[in-house]
């Protein structure tokens, strides 16, 4: 069995940028299983950070510490330090709600609420208080997910109406309504189809402007495409039968995908496994 | 090349015995066919009486009549069929039960689906499924015996017969029916939509009431409307507790009689056949069904049209 490589010096930002979230020695627990095991990651402020690995090597589930969606999961368990602005966002002493209004996320298969775009958006903002003037908050945020003139003459319709792709940037822009900081995106273009991808990853390009983005994706040419850094995970199998991630590579993406310092990383990212 | 490769099989390792296969597959589907056939005439035996009696009793009473008479003395020398006495009755108790199964069965429902834990649940379950176990002919002597004279201690002009008891007990009856339904509804929205709630800093209450209630709506509805048709047709509580005393309008303190409960009367005593009595029994009978049939058509109608696919 291959040790995994908890190395920091590969997870460390190099450059001095300012540190957006953080992670030490994080591992989840499913039950009794571990899932991934002792990740050591610096993800930098406006930046793109793209995940890839070989599908059950912890992607998904390392992304969900970041705004605590494994909370709602009973059997997960998530040891370690995660910080957030400097701040530590694990333990009871931290609201995960309100740490979801400044982290906030899109899914691997559209989720738009059975309701009308117009409320779709504000729905974020209506439960977080916003104060500000609706109208122009679905403007503002319609036009920031590239989603305004599709959609300009029919707020009042169902968000289920749109197609795939529109329902995707929909949910990017109920996710940028509440003005979050950081933005993580789970496979969000898997259930796109290529103009649809083409599309989202030009808005990620945009969105980098204002915000942190960490996107899982399985496919490299997006890594490679869209993001500024690439952390590689894979997954080792255990004595019990199960499998463990654990992150063997962090590097700038063209570092990643030209001159991985690591051997499954340069098999990975040459197509010979996974 | 390709025939080569099928003439190389010895002919005789292949028999598949497809004659025998068909003729076994036509009789299955002959069988499941009658039984399914059965269901199909009784309903359709049942339809056709009541629409043959039905006829015969308004050849004797006028439409006009059997609309708009304000009493119902069809046992008495002076009859009268004024069917909105018993309707009234019918409706007035299936309020008053739906007013107590729908915050019952909703909250239990939300609280089964949404915040009990495994144990609570394991707990909370099979007691609903009790609830629904109980023979209707001990909810109506509870009613009668148990939850009027408590009512009375605080209500001292509720009579020993009312429609109140009655409307409370039934509505406990149809509890579990509003609590499983609506749970089924509540339990379809898909996890993706929660989640997606969660995400945007929603709290578990904000999540439940602002995505997931009006999520299931359509499915929380349909279930009221088909317990309230239960409600209607129910029988033997109403018997039981509300009394034999057919009076026009809404008062839940006194006596009254639904048009299950008039069909009790009647077939208790015997009405012989022809008389306008036996076609009373009809007649009552089909108001009875076509309100219980809106009651299904309009509940199918309203999923249909307000429930959300998600793929
Ligand atoms: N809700 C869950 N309950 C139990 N095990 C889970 C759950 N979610 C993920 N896992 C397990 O954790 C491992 C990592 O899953 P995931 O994070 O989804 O991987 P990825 O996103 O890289 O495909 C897998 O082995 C998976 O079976
Ligand atoms: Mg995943």
């Amino acid at each position: 069995m291959p040790t995994p490589l908890p190395s920091t010096s590969i997870s460390e930002v190099s450059d001095s940028k300012t540190i957006a979230l953080q992670m030490e020695k994080v591992s989840v627990y499913y039950g009794s299983n571990l899932a991934v095991k002792d990740v050591y990651l610096e993800i930098p402020e406006h930046e793109i950070v793209a995940f890839i690995g070989p599908s059950g090597c912890g992607k998904s589930t390392i992304l969900r510490c970041f705004n605590r969606m494994n909370d709602l999961i009973p059997s997960a368990r998530v040891d370690g330090r995660i910080l957030f602005d400097g701040e530590e966002i694990t333990g009871k002493r931290v609201d995960p709600v309100e740490l979801r209004r400044r982290v906030g996320m899109v899914f691997q298969k559209p989720n738009p609420f059975p309701k009308s775009i117009y409320d779709n958006i504000t729905f974020g903002a209506r439960i977080n208080g916003y104060q500000g003037n609706y109208d122009e908050l679905v403007e503002r945020s319609l036009r920031g997910a590239a989603l305004w003139d599709e959609v300009k003459d029919k707020l009042q319709e169902s968000g289920l109406g749109l197609s795939g792709g529109q329902q995707q940037r929909l949910c990017i822009a109920r996710a940028i309504a509440i003005e979050p900081e950081v933005i993580l995106m789970d496979e969000p273009c898997s259930a796109l189809d290529p103009i649809s991808t083409i599309k989202v990853e030009e808005l990620m390009h945009e969105l980098k402007e204002r915000y942190t983005i960490v996107i899982v994706t399985h496919n490299m040419q997006q890594a490679s495409r869209v993001s500024d850094r690439t952390a590689f995970f894979n997954a080792v199998a255990t004595d019990q039968g199960g499998k463990m991630g654990y992150l063997v590579e962090y590097n700038h993406t063209q570092d990643i995908f030209s001159n991985p310092k690591e051997e499954y990383t340069r098999d990975y990212v040459s197509g010979r496994f996974g | 090349m390709t025939d080569n490769v099928t003439g190389d099989i010895a002919p005789g390792s292949w028999s598949p015995k497809r004659d025998r296969a068909k003729a076994i597959q036509t009789i299955v589907k002959i069988i499941f066919g009658s039984f399914a056939a059965i269901s199909i005439l009784t309903t359709i035996g049942i339809l056709a009486t009541l629409i043959f009696e039905t006829i015969e009793f308004f050849k004797e009473v006028p439409i006009s009549q059997f609309l708009t008479d304000t009493r119902w003395t069809p046992l008495f020398a002076s009859k009268q069929f004024g069917i909105f006495v018993l309707v009234s009755a019918t409706m007035m108790i299936s309020v008053i039960s739906i007013m107590v199964a729908l915050p019952l069965g909703l909250l239990s429902a939300i609280c089964l689906s949404e915040y009990a834990t495994p144990r609570i649940r394991r707990i909370l379950k099979p007691m609903l499924e009790i609830l629904a176990g109980v023979p209707t002919v001990v909810y109506g002597y509870f009613a009668l015996l148990t939850v009027t004279p408590f009512l009375q201690i605080f209500l001292p002009d509720l009579q020993g017969f009312n429609a109140l008891s009655a409307g409370l007990v039934l509505g406990i009856m149809i509890t579990p029916m509003v609590a499983s339904l609506s749970e089924d509804a509540l339990y379809a929205v898909p996890r993706s939509l929660k989640d997606g709630a969660y995400a945007l800093g929603a709290t578990k209450r904000e999540t439940v009431t602002s995505v997931v209630l009006p999520a299931a709506l359509s499915g929380i509805v349909s279930s009221l409307i088909l317990a309230t048709s239960r409600a209607v047709g129910e029988t033997m509580i109403v018997t039981l507790a509300a009394g034999a005393n057919p009076t026009l309008g809404f008062n839940p303190f006194v006596p009254v009689m639904t048009m299950t409960a008039f069909i009790v009367q009647i077939t208790k005593g015997d009405a012989p056949y022809g008389t306008i009595e036996y076609k009373t029994l009809y007649a009552v009978g089909m108001t009875l069904f076509i309100m219980t049939f809106a009651l299904n058509i309009f509940s199918f109608w309203f999923v249909r049209r307000f429930r959300e696919k998600y793929d």
